[in-house]
């Protein structure tokens, strides 16, 4: 593994990405116009709004870093470029981590806006403050790149890439405690989210909402998503296979 | 003559049961240019991707500079460019071949110079700033080629460089081949183009997943009686000419 080829393939992503205003607007523009809104879905009922924005910073970050993989590796897989680079002197891990930092960095740009958004323009009462907010939805990012990275790999085409959005993401949107506690659903769902990576991002963000001091918990909920996010990558690495 | 690929009663299985090759025996030589020849979905391209080592091999060897196919030290001496445009359509050239020289573990201080060689042996330094999406399917194809350029690899392996190309640019290209072979290079080229075939040193007709034939053009010339490779290669496999 060479940390120059990794930071090589991070900032051809990144060059990729810059070449492409449209993809990058939308990244920045869209969680903080969907949390804007929400704002007046809410607009009499201001404690539920608080309650309910910073939650979606622990789910919008994951989602489209999801997406966006999915897609991005789908392409190298499909155009030639990854077959390319297996016959050069690369680890599988200059390329996978290149793209996860790549991503977690972008996820990072888009959680400083977004946030700046929530807590700044709309005023949501986050307890734990800015910075844990911002970290938060870094794992997020993270675990959305890894996900996607590894799921791209049971995808032909791009549509089915993006069918794996609903598939994979929505189960866990549902069951993760956004809409009711779980513990009033009903009990084999609570194990599902028991083991899924989404529900200890959205754990993470809904104590930093209600704490202002940093627990032991927090600290779990971040270990949680990272282990999915590395598992994720080791799982994807072993999709990219040097002979076919 | 050294040896570049040796190649003994390989076979290869794509897919489930396709045979794409079948107990292929050859020895390529090297620092030669080598012409793999035959009709699309004979399995030229499985052959060449069985040297760069990407295919499992289903039975048999194929021993690249005396190591299997795929050892990991083959990896810097071995360029390949595939048949799909490998490249970021969304990148300058010069960001392409950045990344690709950085990759192929050049020296920070290579860099530049390296690009701009190759950028010049396909013509294209004046595009270097280009998107590569706004260009032609030729200028790609240019690019593809370009990146398979960098460093300075034992064996260059193209599966069809010049396809979609002007004639111009062909005999140049041919040329570029002709002189990397002459500093050293071994060269293994596909083409499904009978007359490019006369250009190089050594021909692997294939068909059906067969060598049907495998000598210099000008021996095949004399064994058939044919005036082209073309002809060659039509009588060989017994169709009319």
């Amino acid at each position: 593994m060479s940390v120059r080829k990794t930071f090589a393939t991070t900032g051809r992503v990144m060059s990729q990405l810059g070449h492409d205003p449209r993809t990058l607007a939308l990244l920045f523009l869209i969680p903080p116009i969907l949390i804007t809104i929400l704002k007046y879905v809410f607009q009499g009922e201001k404690s539920t709004f608080d309650h309910i924005a910073p939650l979606l910073l622990g789910i919008f970050p994951m989602i489209m870093m999801f997406l966006i993989t999915s897609i991005v590796t789908l392409r190298e897989r499909t155009s030639g470029t990854l077959d390319r680079l297996m016959t050069m002197p690369i680890a599988k891990l200059d390329f996978i981590l290149g793209y996860a930092i790549a991503f977690s960095l972008l996820g990072f740009l888009q959680a400083i806006v977004t946030g700046f958004v929530m807590l700044g323009l709309l005023h949501v009462t986050v307890l734990g403050g800015a910075i844990p907010t911002i970290i938060g939805a870094v794992f997020a990012s993270f675990l959305g790149t890894s996900l996607g990275l590894f799921i791209s790999a049971f995808a032909k085409s791009e549509f089915q890439a993006v069918q794996f959005m609903p598939a994979f993401l929505f189960p866990q949107i549902l069951t993760c405690g956004l809409f009711i506690a779980r513990s009033q659903m009903a009990r084999p769902l609570q194990w599902f989210a028991d083991i899924m990576p989404l529900t200890y991002s959205v754990d993470f963000m809904k104590r930093v909402t209600m704490d202002s001091a940093w627990t032991s918990l927090l600290t779990r909920d971040l270990i949680v998503v990272a282990a999915f996010g590395i598992a994720a990558l080791i799982l994807g690495s072993a999709t990219i296979r040097r002979q076919e | 003559m050294d040896t570049a690929v040796k190649i003994k009663n390989l076979t290869i299985v794509l897919g489930d049961r396709f045979k794409a090759l079948k107990n292929v025996s050859i020895d390529l030589p090297a620092g030669k240019m080598v012409g793999v020849i035959g009709p699309s979905g004979t399995g030229k391209t499985t052959l060449i991707r069985g040297i760069v080592g990407r295919l499992h091999i289903t039975s048999g060897t194929i021993n690249v500079f005396d190591q299997p196919a795929g050892t990991p030290s083959l990896r810097k001496q071995i360029n390949y460019m595939t048949q799909e445009l490998s490249v970021y359509p969304d990148l300058t050239v010069r960001e392409n071949l950045r990344y690709f020289t950085i990759m192929d573990g050049q020296a920070r201080k290579h860099i530049n110079a390296t690009i701009t060689r190759v950028l010049e042996a396909v013509d294209m330094i004046d595009k270097a700033t280009n998107l590569v999406s706004s260009l032609s399917g030729g200028e790609k194809q240019r690019v593809s080629l370009a990146i398979a350029l960098i460093g300075s690899p034992k064996l260059l392996v193209l599966d069809e460089p010049t396809v979609g190309l002007d004639p111009v640019l062909r005999e140049n290209l041919w040329e570029l081949f002709a002189r990397l072979a002459a500093l050293g290079h071994s060269l293994i080229i596909t083409s499904h183009s009978m007359d490019e075939a006369e250009r190089c040193d050594d021909l692997v007709l294939i068909r059906n997943g067969r060598v049907i034939a495998h000598s210099s053009p000008l021996e095949l010339r004399q064994r058939t009686g044919a005036k082209t490779v073309e002809q060659g290669f039509l009588k060989l496999v017994g169709a009319k000419p």
